[in-house]
């Protein structure tokens, strides 16, 4: 399949990896990825804050980019960030609801030529893996099953909620994919407190202790649950749990050591591609007992 | 009638003992609620548990519980929707709120936590002097605004899911923010300003929600109290430009401007330009606690210095655009969806349409003649 890929910003700034493990996954999964260069920030619900207008006009813009690639043969927009997902749907659900608000909207975009018609379709990564490759066939590209692998899923909060923005309900449970996605790899699903909670990322600078209170509770369910990493499809969570997770682990007072890993970094080891093409000596915290985990079972499987 | 499995969480601070499950089962037709559940196993099984009812039709807010690990109202919550959410065992899973203390088994201590905080945000209308002879005309728009939070029944379901709440017990929280936006979005109110600098003024206030969303999943009568909050800190920055304790509208703004510039977001801008630039004394401290985490990053070369103090890329023009004429406005625009309804919402309804055809012809006047003096 061939998407309109927006990577979001911090894919390509602090968590890089991120974006470069995207890159490694998609061939692999059949997959085309056109990048929207020229699209903008979602807001991170930030922008929106400040005034709905303008961030519902960026991504209006961002949307109608995305149009273009469709119109040209792309199945759909796809995202890998739950932030941009949660923010762009929140921004898609007034511009689609109102033909008067679209037409204010696009005539802001017209200068550049752009204009957003109402019905895109814009899934994150997570969701593309289940509704659109499907389980069935992702089983069957698994190279190097997670077997003993113990994996905490981590959604964040934009992924998760409003449901019904979100059109999670029990035909379409979106908020249960990363436990299926994990079990489809050969990996084990940690039942623990934190799994669909906010990392507290959104307040880190507001409210430095509340923020890293969050993210050192949910971390530290993880280490009580018995979970060797989590897995997570936003980069912003991966901000608060990985890259802060130093400083979370003094606010809680306690040893967390939590490996963190990006979703296409979590595929891409079940399908067979290195740690170090997926950019897991990046992280802060270093994941030790995934790779050596898995270049275990890269030897033991042999030339399976 | 179906039988119904119910496992209630017992607990009686004042015994002493721990916390524990206690399973009943009920007899009921599938559409009974999860109270008429509890009460049962009460009436006819143990009659200590401890349970809060009134009303018994979803308005007067008494007995919010967990019902499998979601807030909602026992009342409003159909036992054969409770047991669809169950967990394979087909066992329905009733606990008390979160985030409030226990008085025992499913009552919570309300005035501890939720009306402290209902009282702490002025929880009525500061009316502007001189008092009209006549009534105060509010616009529609406006009204309609105001009653979504009005619509709040002081359940505490928003309160006991808060997530912020669960690690900053401090934290004014959803409702009482709610009932802020009640008055600050009423234009009846002379106090808009104060009330705003009050809550700026509070380091547990508009700037300590995280974006969660689980106020909006929580509340069974629809008052999402987030985009209340949302609502309040729009305001409070746009409007009356207040300076808040936590960093939140200098981060805004920082955000805002990061977007026009960038295009995309430049991170090593955003955290020291939240606390009013890298020079500032603000920003000072907070650059220093973050070097230990800076240098890791860059052995591990998650991030080049190239990268961070460069700015590779610029915002394309069409960006710069948008921020020419949206934030060029007089007025900001604000599409509101509860008070506008989408397209769909709009639409004549055939049905209606058509019985008011039939209902026409009863224009006639009682004496046959289609006259309109009557």
């Amino acid at each position: 399949m061939k998407v309109a890929y927006w990577p979001g910003c911090v894919s390509r700034g602090f968590t890089s990896e991120l974006h470069g493990s995207m890159a490694a996954v998609a061939p692999m999964l059949n997959i085309e990825l056109v990048e929207l260069d020229r699209a903008n920030c979602c807001g991170a619900g930030v922008i929106a804050e400040h005034s709905q207008e303008l961030a519902d006009t960026l991504n209006a813009r961002t949307f109608a980019l995305a149009q273009q690639e469709i119109t040209q043969g792309a199945d759909l927009m796809m995202n890998i960030c739950s932030t941009c997902q949660g923010a762009q749907s929140e921004c898609q659900q007034r511009l689609d609801a109102s033909a008067d608000y679209r037409a204010q909207v696009n005539e802001t975009l017209s200068d550049e030529g752009l204009e957003y018609q109402d019905g895109i379709i814009n899934k994150n990564f997570l969701w593309v893996l289940v509704e659109d490759i499907g389980l069935d066939k992702l089983k069957t590209l698994v190279r190097n099953p997670l077997t003993d692998l113990r994996v905490g899923p981590f959604y964040g909060c934009y992924i998760v909620r409003p449901t019904d923005r979100l059109d999670i309900n029990r035909d379409q449970p979106r908020d249960e994919y990363l436990g299926q996605v994990i079990e489809a790899l050969g990996g084990t699903v940690i039942d623990y407190a934190g799994s669909h909670k906010c990392c507290g990322f959104p307040i880190i600078t507001m409210n430095k202790a509340a923020s890293l209170e969050q993210a050192g509770r949910h971390l530290g369910d993880a280490v009580d649950a018995d979970a060797d990493c989590l897995v997570t499809p936003c980069p912003l969570c991966h901000l608060n749990l990985d890259l802060q997770q130093p400083m979370a682990a003094k606010q809680v007072g306690r040893e967390l050591n939590m490996p963190v890993l990006h979703l296409p970094q979590l595929v891409g080891l079940a399908l067979g591609i290195s740690p170090d093409d997926l950019g897991l000596q990046h992280h802060i915290v270093k994941p030790t007992s995934v790779i050596d985990w898995s270049q275990a079972v890269v030897g033991g499987v042999g030339g399976w | 009638m179906a039988e119904f499995k119910l496992k209630i969480r017992r607990y009686d601070p004042q015994s002493g003992a721990a916390p524990y499950w206690d399973e009943h089962t009920v007899e009921l037709e599938p559409h009974r609620s999860v109270l008429e559940g509890i009460l049962q196993a009460r009436n006819e099984k143990d009659g200590s548990i401890g349970v809060r009812c009134s009303c018994r039709a979803a308005i007067c807010g008494s007995c919010g519980v967990r019902v499998n690990g979601k807030p909602g109202l026992a009342c409003h919550t159909h036992l054969d929707d409770a047991l669809a959410s169950a967990g394979e065992d087909g066992v329905i899973e009733v606990e008390p709120m979160g985030n409030m203390p226990i008085i025992k088994d499913l009552i919570v201590d309300m005035d501890a936590v939720h009306w402290k905080k209902i009282q702490r945000v002025t929880p009525w209308l500061i009316g502007k002097e001189p008092v009209p002879e006549r009534e105060y005309i509010v616009s529609r728009e406006s009204m309609i605004d105001v009653t979504q939070s009005m619509a709040c029944i002081q359940c505490g379901a928003c309160v006991s899911d808060c997530l912020s709440m669960e690690v900053d017990p401090l934290f004014i929280g959803p409702a009482a923010l709610a009932k802020t936006y009640r008055f600050v979005g009423d234009p009846r109110d002379a106090a808009h300003e104060q009330r705003l600098k009050d809550l700026g003024e509070d380091k547990h206030g508009i700037y300590d929600c995280t974006h969660c969303f689980k106020c909006i999943e929580a509340c069974p009568k629809g008052v999402a109290p987030m985009n209340q909050i949302m609502r309040l800190r729009r305001i409070a920055g746009n409007d009356f430009h207040i300076k808040d304790r936590n960093n939140g509208e200098r981060h805004e703004m920082a955000f805002v401007k990061n977007i026009e510039k960038n295009g995309i977001l430049h991170e090593a801008d955003l955290l020291p330009d939240s606390y009013g630039g890298k020079f500032h004394p603000r920003a000072v401290p907070e650059l220093i606690s973050s070097l230990p985490i800076v240098m890791t990053a860059l052995l591990r070369r998650k991030m080049t210095p190239a990268k961070a103090l460069l700015h590779p890329h610029r915002a394309p023009d069409g960006v710069k655009k948008i921020y020419e004429i949206v934030e060029g406005r007089d007025e900001r625009n604000e599409f509101n969806l509860y008070i506008s309804g989408t397209d769909a919402d709009n639409e004549p309804n055939p049905e209606v349409a058509a019985a008011a055809e039939v209902a026409e012809p009863a224009a006639v006047a009682p004496d046959g003649s289609e006259g309109s003096s009557a």
